[in-house]
């Protein structure tokens, strides 16, 4: 029998991966190896960027270079990483407690600056790793770990707050969504500047039992039953509420912008005094 | 020749300590920094924002202190020289990724100007009070290399030395400094290009499938690769095998830290540096680095115009500590007397050491002023008629 | 003797965890259970009818576990 043909693009010495049976993180990791496929991009100049988390253990598995930094710092490191070896495509894949709770000041900021990086940012809607707690995602009303009464936060809505922030290309899809997901994380690879893309994957082993939601496979059916994509749909616009039975998934936000110190301007600037000193 | 005739400022200047750490770090080849602005430490991060973009450098703020040394680790696996500066509460903040940097064995430089602390405390004024901090900051064994430049001069000379030493011993090694040595100008001799040893990222030769990220290699030290050239390494801060893969296992965690320890303990006597003055025949002992070392050198000097047997002991490296020469001394000497602006820190390490031979003495205060000369040479006077 | 189909699902038993994202969402119903389970205990997906397959891949894009893909059996 033949290997898996993703089999190259991973360090197969550690497979069987970590994740529970019913997650999505690992069908969001397939999607990317198709993505590096597809982009085109070369094997070696990608760089992946995790941090702590289910889903920060992605970049352990991917045959990259491959860097599993401290929680909520996988994209300064990963801006250190760019900037240093501009040679390099650097994608960072982590979760959204790593990216958006304690690590939610360098995503506003990295955005802001458009820097140059590929954000994928996996949505489960807890705390997958340290056994279920209350996540920056976390639906009103969901039981977890640290709400056993039922949240009563706000969520973030992950897409609006990469756009506001400057996000230079906005997407969300759902496990569920793999040919789409890669075509997606593809075009984030070849594009220049602060990519964002969330992907909603399920937590079978915490979040879905906890609140009677089923398994892995369950919230995959309640994937492609209730996504609709609408592309350039503005992100103000694209809020997850599970009582609206709707997921807004698509590409959001294509735009062009000046990338960190990809600024001719500045560049020239710098070259003059250069020449004149 | 210098190939980069703007890098090196070639000359004798009137220069404060911090832009000299910052032209010491410039020297070394570091091209990267990333830092949050901090009283007493902000010039250092201004002086290489204007200095290194013409040099093909890079410097960022960034949005906090957490995200500035986590940038230069990047910058430093992307194959630069990085470093970052801050103060007290700036570090405290950098004490996480400190460890990820012991961890993950990474060249890193770290400049602390100390000022006096807990929390926001006198953001102008000296201390030396994080200097354990320093040592223990972040959660868990490890080691790193701590330097405490007494003047502007030995600011240059000890960026970079500082980071030889990270790329030799590839650990964090932190510029201990305080805000007396960053604000005072003095004359800073800056050398010619071939009189400066600098200790270049020494990338290893073996073949891309053969390679191990943390198989020990020479001294304890593992070789680094390349990023981008095929190695497909991985590196975390989680406990790893010498394939750099997560190894939940006692006995990994063991070899893992006792190798961080054992690297730098038993190549100590390669790493310390420190100065004697008047040792030989001295009956008391001043220990003291940094700013402090300045006014002890001064008591010690009149203690020998009064015909008392004193002696300097000034740490360079406080970190590692130079225990033997502390216990060689305490075998020999009446007192040890550690003069320093906390309420005595590196004393409970030079206590330790003498391991009750000599008398040890403390002599401090919390900071925001540094010590008279009178005060140090009363304690002297005070320890001779022990 | 056996037809040759046209493509074969490969299965690797030993990385599967019986998640069955596979088995559901299948366009061809290529896929079912048949009980057999894995040396870890988890179950398996079987092929119930490898001659409907039409190679779409979707059960070996959308596995989290690298466990199936399918072979294309064209010989031309």
């Amino acid at each position: 029998m033949n290997s898996h043909p993703s089999d190259s693009y991973l360090r197969t010495d550690r497979l069987p991966h970590l994740w529970c049976p019913g997650c999505g993180i690992g069908a969001t990791m397939n999607s990317f190896v198709e993505a590096v496929k597809l982009s085109g991009i070369s094997r070696k100049s990608l760089a992946v960027v995790s941090g702590i988390g289910c889903s920060g253990r992605v970049a352990g598995y991917l045959k990259a270079d491959s860097f599993h930094t401290t929680h909520g710092r996988a994209i300064p490191f990963a801006t250190g990483l760019a900037l240093a070896n501009p040679g390099l495509r650097v994608a960072v894949y982590s979760g959204e407690g790593d990216l958006v709770a304690i690590g939610g000041n360098h995503l506003l900021h990295a955005a802001r600056r458009n820097v140059n990086i590929m954000v994928v940012c996996i949505n489960n809607f807890t705390y997958g790793m340290t056994g279920g707690q209350l996540a920056p995602t976390t639906p009103i009303g969901s039981i977890t770990a640290t709400t056993p009464y039922g949240s009563t936060e706000m969520p973030c809505n992950l897409v609006n707050l990469a756009a506001s922030a400057g996000a230079v290309f906005v997407a969300r899809w759902t496990v569920f969504h793999v040919r789409q997901l890669a075509c997606t994380m593809a075009e984030a690879l070849v594009r220049r500047g602060f990519s964002f893309i969330e992907v909603l994957s399920p937590c079978p082993t915490l979040h879905l039992q906890r609140n009677n939601l089923g398994h892995g496979e369950t919230e995959m059916r309640y994937f492609k039953e209730y996504s609709r994509v609408a592309n350039n749909t503005s992100p103000v616009e694209a809020g997850l509420d599970r009582r609206d039975r709707k997921i807004i998934v698509g590409t959001f936000v294509k735009r062009e912008r000046a990338v960190f110190f990809d600024s001719p301007d500045s560049v020239t600037l710098v070259r003059k005094k250069k020449v004149k000193a | 020749m210098c190939a980069e005739p703007l890098a090196l400022l070639t000359g004798v200047h009137f220069m404060d300590g911090n832009s000299a750490v910052c032209e010491g770090a410039i020297a070394a080849g570091c091209r990267f920094a990333a830092g949050y602005p901090i009283t007493p430490s902000t010039e250092i991060m201004e002086r290489f924002a204007s200095r290194v973009p013409r040099l093909g450098g890079i410097c960022i703020q960034m949005e906090d202190e957490c995200a500035s040394i986590m940038a230069c680790i990047g910058a430093v696996w992307g194959g630069a020289k990085a470093f970052t500066a801050t103060s007290g509460p700036g570090f405290s903040l950098m004490m996480e990724s400190i460890g990820y940097a012991a961890m993950t064995e990474t060249p890193l430089v770290v400049v602390n100007v100390q000022r006096a602390g807990p929390s926001t405390g006198l953001p102008t004024m000296p201390a030396q009070a994080d200097m354990l901090q320093a040592r223990w900051g972040s959660h868990g064994d490890y080691r790193v290399i701590a330097l405490c430049p007494n003047s502007p001069q030995e600011c240059f000379d000890l960026a970079i030395k500082a980071f030889n030493l990270a790329e030799t011993w590839r650990v964090p090694v932190l510029i201990m400094m305080d805000e007396v040595v960053a604000h005072m100008s003095e004359r800073v001799v800056i050398p010619t290009l071939s009189e400066i040893a600098v200790v270049q990222r020494r990338y290893t030769q073996v073949r891309p499938g053969e390679y191990q990220p943390y198989r020990p290699a020479a001294r304890g030290v593992p070789e680094m690769a390349p990023v981008g050239k095929g190695f497909f390494m991985h590196v975390t801060g989680l406990t790893h095998d010498a394939k750099g893969y997560p190894a939940m296992d006692p006995e990994t965690q063991d070899a893992l830290v006792r190798r961080f320890t054992a690297k730098i303990d038993s190549n100590a006597d390669d790493i310390i540096v420190y100065e004697e003055e008047e040792i030989a025949d001295a009956e008391v002992v001043v220990v003291a680095y940094g700013i402090t070392s300045r006014a002890a050198a001064a008591a010690v000097e009149e203690a020998r115009a009064l015909g008392i047997p004193a002696g300097l002991l000034r740490l360079v490296t406080a970190w590692p500590f130079p225990e033997k020469k502390v216990r060689e001394l305490s075998g020999r000497v009446k007192a040890l007397i550690m003069v320093e602006l906390n309420l005595g820190q590196m004393f409970l390490e030079m206590d330790r050491c003498a391991k009750g031979g000599a008398q040890s003495i403390f002599l401090g205060h919390a900071g925001g002023s540094i010590h008279r000369p009178e005060a140090i040479l009363m304690a002297i006077q005070k320890a001779a008629q022990l | 003797m056996k037809k040759k189909t046209r493509y074969s699902v490969r299965i690797i038993a030993e990385r599967c965890k019986g998640c069955m994202f596979c088995v559901s969402f299948c366009p061809a119903g290529v896929l079912g259970r048949d009980g057999t389970a894995n040396a870890r205990g988890y179950p398996l997906p079987c092929i119930a009818s490898a001659a409907v397959c039409t190679g779409c891949a979707l059960c070996q894009k959308l596995c989290p576990d690298f466990a199936i893909f399918i072979e294309s059996n064209h010989v031309r």
